[in-house]
C-alpha cells in the first residue's frame, strides 16, 4: 500500500532522515519505534506531505492491484484526499471549537451526505464524545481529546491511518481502550501505521515493526520476533 | 425554534436598523447623524477585521491601507466631472470616462482593495505572528507614500476634498447588515470552521486537508473587501480623504475593538465598535473645551489593558452569546 523508498529529509540545516525504507502492506498494522529524536515524527510528517523529502520516493497504492502514485511531491490536502489521514503528535484538537466542529473539520474535504452518519459512528465508538458534542474540545480531558483526535482523523474515511504517539500521557486503562479501538478499525479494513514510545503495546498490536535510530532504520521484522529480540528487549522494552 | 434563533436575530437586526435609520435620518441633527454613521463604519471595520485576525489568527495591521485603496477608488469614480478641472487639473484624461454612481463605485472600491489584498497575501502570508504584523505595517506606509506621490490623481498630501456627501445612515446600515450577514455565514460554514482550525492548530488543520495558504488568503481578501467599502463610506461621510488619515493609529483602534469584543466573536466586534465609537465621541467635547486631547484614546487603551489582563480572549471569546445564538450551539 505504501512504500517509502530511500528518503532523505532535512529540517532546516539538520539532516534528519537518512535513506529510510519502509513498506506497509494492505490491511497491516505497522509500528515505528525508536528513541526520542530518532526521526519518527519527521517520517510521518513527510508521508503526509507536511515535510518534503530531499531525495527518494513515497509510493502509495490506494487499492491493491492499482498502479502506485508518488505522493512525495503532493500537497497535504491531496494526500488526505487520496486516503491517508494522520492523527498528529500531541493530538492537536482545536481547543475553541466544539467536539462536533472538530469532527466536521476532519471531514473538510468531503461533501457527501454520509458525514452526519460518520459523526454518529464516532459517537458510538466513544460515547463520551457524543455526550459532549457541543462542548469546547479544549475542555476535554487528555484521554477524551485523544479519542476526539482519533475520531477526527477517521472522518476523512482514510484507507491508511497514521498515528503519532496516541498513548502519550494517558492512563493505562485509556490506552487499552484506544488500542482496542485501533484493532477494531484495522479489522474493518483500514491499514494502520503507528508511532509509539510504548514499545510493549506497539509490538503487541502490530503485525510488523521498524526500529528507527538517529534517522536510520536499524531493525525491522515481525513484531513477535522483535519482541523477543534481546537487543530490543534491552533498549525499548525495559527487560534486563 | 432554537435552531432558527440566529435567523430571528438577523431579522430583528434588519428591522431595528431600518426603523432606526429612518427615525434618525428624519429627526436627528447632523452631528448625531455623523456619529451614527461613524459607529456603523466602525462596525463594518471591526467585524471584517475579525474575519482576518479573529477567525484565522492572522495578525494583520493592514486594514487602514485597504480602506485607503477602497476610499480613493470610490472617491475618484464618483468625483463630479465639473469639479475636476478645479481640484484635479492634471487628472489623466483617459480616466475621466470612468464615472460611476455611488453604489457601484463602492463595490469597485471594495474589489480593488480585495485585489490588493490578494497581491499582498502572496508576498506576506508566509510570515507569521509579529512578522506579519510588521510586514502589514510596512504596507500601510507603502500605501501612504504612493498616495502622497501620485499627486496628479490623489492631490498628494493635500488629499481629495469636496467629495459628495453620499454616505447616510441607510447606506451605512445596509453595509452593516451585509457585513454581519456574510461574516456570520462564513463563520458557521465549513470554510469558517477551517479558518478557526488554522488559528487553533495549523499543523493539525493542514494534516486534515485544509490548505493553509488559500484559507489565509481568503480571510485577508474578504476582510480587505469590507475595509475597502468602509473606506468609501468614510470618505463620502467626511467628504475628504488624506493619506495621513489611514494611519497605524486607526489600525490600532480597530484591533482594540476586535480584541476587546473577542477574537472570533461577531457580536463582540459589533458591541465593541459601538461602545468605543461612542466613548471617543463622549470625550471629544471635553477635549475641545479644555484643550486636553487624546483622553478618549487613553480610556480605550486602559480598557484594552484591563480586558487583556482579566479576559485575554475578549468579552465573548470566540463565541456568539446566547441572546443572539440561542442555546443551540453547533
Ligand atoms: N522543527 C524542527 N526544526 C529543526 N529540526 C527539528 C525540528 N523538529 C525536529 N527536529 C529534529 O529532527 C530530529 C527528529 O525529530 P522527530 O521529531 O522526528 O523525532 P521523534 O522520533 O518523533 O522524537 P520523539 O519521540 O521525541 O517525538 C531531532 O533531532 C530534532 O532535533
Ligand atoms: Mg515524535
Amino acid at each position: 500500500m505504501l512504500t517509502v523508498e530511500n528518503i532523505d529529509v532535512h529540517r532546516g540545516k539538520t539532516h534528519v532522515l537518512h535513506q529510510i525504507d519502509l513498506h506497509v502492506g494492505h490491511g497491516e498494522i505497522i509500528a515505528l519505534i525508536g528513541a526520542n529524536g530518532a526521526g519518527k515524527t519527521t517520517t510521518l510528517k513527510t508521508i503526509s506531505g507536511l515535510l518534503r523529502p530531499t531525495k527518494g520516493k513515497i509510493l502509495y497504492t490506494p487499492e491493491a492491484g492499482k498502479a502506485p502514485i508518488d505522493i512525495s511531491t503532493m500537497a497535504p490536502e491531496q494526500i488526505v484526499g487520496a486516503g491517508i489521514s494522520q492523527c498528529p503528535e500531541g493530538r492537536g484538537v482545536f481547543a475553541q471549537l466544539s467536539v462536533k466542529e472538530n469532527l466536521l473539520v476532519g471531514a473538510y474535504l468531503r461533501s457527501d451526505k454520509e458525514i452526519e452518519k460518520d459523526i454518529q459512528s464516532v459517537y458510538e465508538m466513544f460515547p463520551i464524545l457524543g455526550e459532549r458534542s457541543t462542548q469546547a474540545a479544549g475542555k476535554l480531558s487528555g484521554g477524551q481529546q485523544m479519542m476526539l483526535a482519533l475520531g477526527r482523523s477517521l472522518m476523512s474515511q482514510p484507507k491508511l491511518l497514521i498515528l503519532d504517539e496516541p498513548s502519550l500521557g494517558l492512563a493505562p486503562l485509556i490506552i487499552e481502550t484506544i488500542f482496542a479501538m485501533l484493532q477494531k478499525i484495522n479489522s474493518q479494513g483500514v491499514t494502520i501505521l503507528i508511532v509509539e514510545q510504548n514499545a510493549v503495546m506497539a509490538l503487541d498490536l502490530s503485525h510488523r515493526a521498524y526500529v528507527l535510530e538517529t534517522g536510520r532504520v536499524a531493525l525491522s521484522g515481525l513484531s513477535s520476533d522483535l519482541a523477543s529480540n534481546p537487543q530490543i528487549q534491552k533498549s525499548y522494552l525495559g527487560v534486563e | 425554534m432554537e435552531m432558527n434563533r440566529p435567523r430571528y436575530s438577523l431579522a430583528i437586526m434588519i428591522i431595528s436598523l431600518t426603523v432606526f435609520s429612518f427615525l434618525i435620518e428624519n429627526m436627528a441633527n447632523d452631528y448625531i447623524l455623523a456619529i451614527v454613521c461613524f459607529t456603523g463604519i466602525n462596525i463594518v471595520l471591526a467585524v471584517s477585521l475579525n474575519l482576518t485576525n479573529g477567525f484565522t489568527g492572522l495578525f494583520s495591521l493592514g486594514h487602514p491601507a485597504f480602506m485607503a485603496v477602497g476610499g480613493y477608488i470610490t472617491a475618484l469614480l464618483t468625483f463630479p466631472a465639473e469639479k475636476k478641472p478645479l481640484f484635479l487639473p492634471d487628472f489623466p484624461q483617459w480616466l475621466d470616462s470612468f464615472h460611476l454612481p455611488f453604489f457601484p463605485a463602492l463595490l469597485v472600491g471594495g474589489c480593488g482593495a480585495a485585489f490588493v489584498a490578494f497581491l499582498v497575501g502572496i508576498s506576506v502570508l508566509r510570515l507569521k505572528g509579529h512578522y506579519l504584523a510588521v510586514a502589514t505595517m510596512g504596507f500601510i506606509i507603502i500605501i501612504q507614500v504612493l498616495l502622497n506621490n501620485a499627486d496628479t490623481i490623489t492631490r498628494g498630501p493635500l488629499g481629495l476634498n469636496g467629495l459628495e456627501d453620499f454616505t447616510n445612515t441607510y447606506w451605512v446600515s445596509g453595509w452593516v447588515i451585509v457585513t454581519v450577514y456574510i461574516c456570520w455565514k462564513i463563520k458557521f460554514s465549513s470554510l469558517g470552521r477551517s479558518m478557526l482550525a488554522v488559528r487553533e492548530d495549523e499543523m493539525a488543520a493542514n494534516a486534515l486537508g485544509v490548505n493553509l495558504f488559500s484559507t489565509r488568503s481568503f480571510a485577508l481578501i474578504v476582510g480587505a473587501f469590507f475595509a475597502g467599502i468602509a473606506g468609501g463610506l468614510w470618505g463620502h461621510l467626511i467628504t475628504a480623504l488624506t493619506p495621513g488619515s489611514f494611519s497605524l493609529l486607526m489600525s490600532f483602534n480597530i484591533i482594540v475593538m476586535v480584541v476587546v469584543g473577542g477574537t472570533g466573536s461577531i457580536t463582540g466586534s459589533v458591541l465593541a465598535a459601538i461602545i468605543f465609537t461612542l466613548t471617543i465621541e463622549c470625550f471629544r467635547p471635553l477635549e475641545e473645551n479644555f484643550g486636553i486631547y487624546g483622553v478618549g484614546e487613553i480610556v480605550m487603551a486602559l480598557f484594552l489593558v484591563l480586558v487583556l489582563i482579566f479576559k485575554p480572549s475578549g468579552i465573548f471569546g470566540t463565541e456568539e452569546p446566547d441572546f443572539v445564538m440561542g442555546k443551540h450551539k453547533p
